[in-house]
Formats: C-alpha cells, sequence, structure tokens
C-alpha cells in the first residue's frame, strides 16, 4: 500500500462512510467553534428542525467579531444588532450547555487565537468552524477548515459531508534571515501558489524552515493558507507541538496525555506518502513582505517597486493588476517604501498573539508614531500576559491605542474601520475590495513591518530602522 | 425544507458576471437574522437600490415584466467569494427557486442544494440563449423539470443538465441535509462508541 499523508490517517480515522452518490464521506467532527457573526443561522436551523445539540461538550461559542476594541461591556457596542448577535450566541450556549467564553470571560478572544491557547485543538483532530480562517489551528496538527453554513448540521449531527480534498505539500527548506518572521513566510508562500493556487486544496507545510517555527508563527502559517485557496492548511505535530499542549486547560493529562504523545507521534505523512503537487521554496531568499493589491498574492519584498501592468501578456491579468493599482491609489514603479501610509492595524488571528506583540514592541520601543496605530490582543490572555510584560506601556507610550481582544480592524464588523480611500498597514490576513471597511487600502504586513510603518508613516523596511 | 421536483416560474435574465455573494447580500446584512421581516429587500441591495433607497430601474428584478421572478438566470461565476450561506438565504426570501448560470462559486452551488433551491449549469452559449430569450420576451417563464433534469421556455427551447444522484433525491424529497444523515443515525453512534473509547487509549 502506497504510504499515507497526515491527513489521510485523520480523515481515516473520522470516516464513518462514503456515500458513493455524491462522493462525500460523512466525518466525525471533534471540536466545532462557533462564533457571534453567524452561528445564530446555526442554532435558527436546529431550532426549524427540532433537533437538539448533539454533544454540547464538543462545542465552544465566542464572540469575536462583533466585539468592541475599545471596552468589554456589552453596552458600549454601539449597533443593537451587534448587542444582538452576542446575546445570541450566549443565550443558545447558555441553554445547550456548550462552553461560552463570552465577552468578561478571562479565556474570551478571536476563535482562531482562543482554540489553541486552550489546549482544545489538538493533534489528528478535526475541528471546524463557520469561519473561513479555521485553517490556523491546523498549526497543531490538527485538520481544521471553514465550513460556511454547516454549523447548524454539526450542532445536530456532530458530523460532516466532506468530499476528499487534494493535497499539496509546500516544502520550505533552509533557514531565515535576520529579521524575517513567519508572516514573511506566509505572504510568500501565498504569492508563490497564487492566489487560487491551493483552490479546494489542503497543503501540508514541510521542511526545516517549517519545524523550526514556534507554534504560534505555525499558526500563523497555516492561517494564511485561505489566501492561496486553500481549505485547510497543516504541520505535522512534534516536541514543539506537545511542549506547548502540556497544562492546558483542555489538554490530556495524566495517563491519557502519555497516550495522546504515542497517538500523536504517528501523525507524520509517510516516506512514501505522494501528494498532487509538491512546492518548494527556500526560507533563505524571502525578505520582509507587502502586499500592494487586493489578494495576498499581490505581495512583494519591501526593497521592491509597484510592479507596471503593461509589461504583463495575459490580458486578464493585466486587467486585474490595473483594477488593483487603482483600487490601491498606486503608480507603477513606485518605491514600496515610499508609500506614505494613514493608519496601523496590529492584531488579527494572523498576528495577534504574545510573540507578536513582542515583536511589534521591540520595534516600538523609544519610538514617536507619526500616524494612528491600533493594536489589539488576540484575547484577553493575550492581554494580560502582554499587561505583565510591559508590552501596554511601550505602545501606549509610542503613541498606538492599546485596545481590547477581538477581531476588531481585520474585518471592521465591530465598528473598527479604515475609511474610504485611507491607507492602512495591517497585520491581518486580507487585503480584499473593501475588506477593512468600505474604499479601505489595505497593505499586509509582519507586526514588526507595521510597527515600522506606524513609526515612519509609510512603509519601511524594519531592517532599516 | 420545500422539495423541489418541477417548478414553472418567472424568469429574469441578469447579466453580470462575477455576481459575487458580497453583490448578493452585501456583508453589513450579515448581522441579521432570517426571521427579519426586510430579509427579502437585503437581496442584490446595492445593486437594486441606490444610495437613497430609490430602486434602480436597470437592474431587471425592478422592472414590471419581472416582478415575482423565481428563476434566475445568471452568467459566469454566479455566487463566488466569500462563503456566505445567507446569500442563499436571501435569494429564498425573495421567492427565487432556481438559479441557472454557467458555473458557480463552489461552497455557493453547496449551500443552494443545502437550502432546497436548485443551481443548474447550462454552457455559456445555452445560457447566453436564454437570456437573450428572456430580454426579447420579458414576462415568459421557464419549466425546470429536475427528474427529468430539463429546463424548457414557452418557445420551444430545451436543455439538459446534470446533477448528482444523492442531491437529486434529496431535493426531490426535501430532506435537508440534517434529515439526509439522520438516516445514518445507528451508524454514527455506533462510530462514536468506538471513537470515545479509542481515544488516549
Ligand atoms: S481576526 Fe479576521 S480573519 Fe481572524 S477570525 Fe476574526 S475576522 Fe476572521
Amino acid at each position: 500500500m502506497a504510504g499515507q499523508t497526515i491527513v489521510d490517517k485523520i480523515w481515516q480515522s473520522h470516516e464513518i462512510l462514503l456515500d458513493p452518490g455524491s462522493g462525500e464521506s460523512l466525518l466525525y467532527i471533534d471540536n466545532l467553534f462557533l462564533t457571534d457573526s453567524s452561528s445564530f443561522h446555526a442554532f435558527d436551523l436546529i431550532e426549524k428542525e427540532k433537533l437538539p445539540v448533539r454533544n454540547p461538550k464538543q462545542i465552544f461559542g465566542v464572540p469575536d467579531h462583533f466585539a468592541s476594541s475599545k471596552s468589554k461591556k456589552l453596552l458600549d457596542i454601539a449597533d443593537p444588532d451587534r448587542i444582538a448577535r452576542i446575546n445570541d450566541l450566549e443565550s443558545n450556549c447558555k441553554k445547550w450547555e456548550i462552553h461560552h467564553f463570552g465577552l468578561d470571560d478571562p479565556r474570551m478572544g478571536i476563535t482562531h487565537v482562543v482554540g489553541p491557547e486552550q489546549g482544545i485543538t489538538q493533534p489528528g483532530k478535526i475541528v471546524l468552524c463557520g469561519d473561513s480562517h479555521t485553517s490556523t489551528h491546523g498549526g497543531l496538527g490538527a485538520l481544521a477548515f471553514g465550513i460556511g453554513g454547516q454549523s447548524g448540521h454539526v450542532l445536530a449531527t456532530q458530523c460532516l459531508w466532506q468530499k476528499k480534498l487534494k493535497q499539496i505539500r509546500v516544502t520550505v527548506s533552509g533557514s531565515r534571515q535576520n529579521m524575517v518572521t513567519a508572516k514573511d513566510l506566509a505572504l510568500k508562500i501565498v504569492s508563490t501558489l497564487g492566489a487560487g493556487g491551493a483552490f479546494g486544496h489542503i497543503v501540508e507545510y514541510a521542511g526545516e524552515a517549517i519545524t523550526a517555527l514556534s507554534i504560534e508563527e505555525r499558526l500563523t502559517v497555516c492561517n494564511m493558507t485561505i489566501e492561496s485557496g486553500g481549505r485547510a492548511g497543516i504541520i505535522a505535530p512534534d516536541q514543539i507541538t506537545f511542549d506547548y499542549l502540556l497544562g492546558k486547560d483542555f489538554a490530556p493529562n495524566g495517563r491519557d496525555w502519555e497516550n495522546a504523545v504515542k497517538f500523536w507521534k504517528t501523525l507524520q505523512s509517510d516516506p512514501e506518502a505522494e501528494f498532487d503537487r509538491e512546492v518548494f521554496i527556500d526560507a533563505g531568499s524571502i525578505e520582509p513582505m507587502v502586499s500592494w493589491g487586493n489578494t495576498a498574492e499581490e505581495t512583494l519584498p519591501i526593497t521592491a517597486y509597484i510592479p507596471d501592468p503593461f509589461s504583463i501578456e495575459d490580458r486578464d491579468r493585466r486587467e486585474s493588476l490595473s483594477n488593483a493599482l487603482e483600487y490601491m491609489g498606486l503608480t507603477p514603479g513606485t518605491k514600496m517604501t515610499d508609500i506614505k501610509i494613514d493608519q496601523v492595524f496590529i492584531g488579527s488571528c494572523t498576528n495577534g498573539r504574545i510573540e507578536d506583540l513582542r515583536a511589534a514592541a521591540n520595534v516600538l520601543k523609544n519610538h514617536t508614531i507619526k500616524v494612528p496605530a491600533l493594536i489589539t490582543p488576540g484575547s484577553n490572555l493575550v492581554r494580560k500576559a502582554a499587561e505583565a510584560e510591559g508590552l501596554d506601556r511601550i505602545f501606549i507610550k509610542a503613541g498606538c491605542t492599546w485596545g481590547e481582544a477581538g477581531c476588531s480592524m481585520c474585518v471592521g464588523m465591530n465598528g473598527d474601520i479604515v475609511a474610504p480611500q485611507k491607507r492602512c498597514a495591517s497585520t491581518s490576513n486580507r487585503n480584499f475590495v473593501g475588506r477593512q471597511g468600505s474604499g479601505s487600502r489595505t497593505h499586509l504586513m509582519s507586526p514588526a513591518m507595521a510597527a515600522a510603518a506606524a513609526i515612519n508613516g509609510r512603509l519601511t523596511d524594519v531592517r532599516e530602522l | 425544507m420545500e422539495p423541489f421536483v418541477f417548478h414553472r416560474g418567472l424568469a429574469a435574465p441578469i447579466d453580470a458576471i462575477n455576481l459575487d455573494t458580497d453583490q448578493i447580500l452585501p456583508a453589513r446584512f450579515l448581522r441579521k437574522r432570517r426571521s427579519d421581516p426586510e430579509y427579502k429587500t437585503f437581496l442584490f441591495h446595492d445593486l437594486r437600490f441606490d444610495p437613497v433607497g430609490n430602486e434602480n430601474q436597470n437592474f431587471t428584478l425592478n422592472q414590471e415584466a419581472f416582478r415575482g421572478a423565481t428563476i434566475i438566470v445568471g452568467n459566469s461565476n454566479f455566487g463566488g467569494g466569500s462563503s456566505r450561506e445567507a446569500a442563499v438565504f436571501a435569494l429564498e426570501a425573495f421567492g427565487i427557486r432556481s438559479v441557472i448560470a454557467p458555473n458557480f462559486g463552489d461552497i455557493f452551488y453547496n449551500n443552494c442544494l443545502k437550502n432546497g433551491l436548485l443551481p443548474i449549469v447550462l454552457t455559456k452559449p445555452e445560457t447566453d440563449q436564454l437570456r437573450k430569450t428572456l430580454h426579447q420576451n420579458p414576462g415568459s417563464r421557464i419549466d425546470v423539470d429536475l427528474n427529468e433534469q430539463r429546463v424548457s421556455t414557452d418557445n420551444g427551447i430545451t436543455y439538459a443538465f446534470e446533477i448528482n444522484d444523492t442531491a437529486k433525491s434529496n431535493l426531490m424529497l426535501g430532506l435537508g441535509q440534517i434529515g439526509l444523515t439522520m438516516m445514518h443515525a445507528q451508524r454514527i453512534s455506533e462510530f462514536e462508541a468506538r471513537y470515545n473509547a479509542q481515544l488516549y487509549s
């Protein structure tokens, strides 16, 4: 028998049956996360069908999209719909006895930060959430993907119908240059694969530049998988993974822990396993990266110049590039570092963890920023840790706004938006048209690069600061 | 879920390509519940209404002849973009039973099936022809026969379409996805018991 990939192994251990009519497998689901922004539809559905939540202990609710960055108080949220949806999540969780990390819970935060932080996400599990960036959890060796509107189905059945996905392996060899972060690596991978390059695939990340990453960095890389069109990203668990999980509230303990580690160690792609595609990247060639367009593929090293659509043969490509330049208000040939910005956002499930905040603080220390900067931690625990280390004081002294945990300006659903035609240096994951607010212009980059941009008021090579 | 076997309905052509889910249901309406009485007005909101709320007469669904349409004939890449299932809820609230297009956003296509709305893939020339016919005969009806997998117009155009067997029988039975899964309840329970027994052992 040919070897199995890590995804094959997880798939096999969760497959209840295969429907020959549709080619879909019925998969058993370990955990489902629910957020304020979409889960109300799921509860409406099971209510309509008069069905109970099958396994409430395997479900977790966290209000993150509508949470205010200004205060923990529900009543400080201006919009009645947002308040209503946060209340819906809380009352639905209470009704069905689902774990709920509410606004004032010390464990609340962005779902994709909370899951790993609490040890709910574990190697070999299948973890789902309505939100596409669920791929983040793959950093711990779980098979995790976004399921759009199927949360109601999972609530009622603890299962999901899913066609087996194709698999790509991205091997990143060598080691990173100084000041090159996991975000730069992720942006490089997306621009190599292309915005639709991994469409409908699961991407396994491997190679020594990947295994050298901390768990938080692995979460960043898997998070960005969506931007290349992939459904899930995954990294084989190793000692770094086990060390990260040991002692976490929802991780196994005692004898269970020993057995779990034994099982987790089997979750590697076999040497003879075959992938539908293999991609190789040399980590040593990667520089700090910044996006300039409206997909994360449209990303270049900070030392580059804005490309000229004129030179592109393919008509569709040329047109989409011109559109992106027009939307972004950029002129071909402009030096990246000459682009002035209006504001900075540091946070999100891509880069809102403690290591990210440390990286930003490291740059901001003893500097004053030139443009407004909002920094929101990925969770209440990250916020607390940052304050214990004094990072909040560095941020505030530099002139930044130190916000409360949540998605905030990554998507602007809580009202933290970038105004039309304003240019934001952002550590989030999407630079789509209107992503941070209608007409907003987003440049994606790492926390260190975003901090450097805040100091200079323009895109900046952090290595030269 | 309302079963879908055969549907005869008023059809409206929408010529735009890449009509993504954000245009079908703009993001700011995502925080509304489906039970909101206004839900049907959110469909194509920014295409149907100008910023002060007046109807845009260039948009077919606003034109007298197409009012009350239950079928949409669209163009390439209908329902691409963000995975929001609520885009389908908005179509449903508006009364749409079937959308015909040369190709659909993957997730959108599946979300339609799950909600009893029939997405039909025809070739680009076929959909172009259908839209042309509808523009020339505004207010005409289309017959959608799921059992026979056939779409026909009153002036004699008939096209066949493909759909996978499982999706077809679920639609015809009006079986929501949960209902379908529940038919396997026994196997799920057995699997779950086995799965839990070997976890961490
Ligand atoms: S931080 Fe951004 S990408 Fe992450 S879950 Fe929130 S909105 Fe989605």
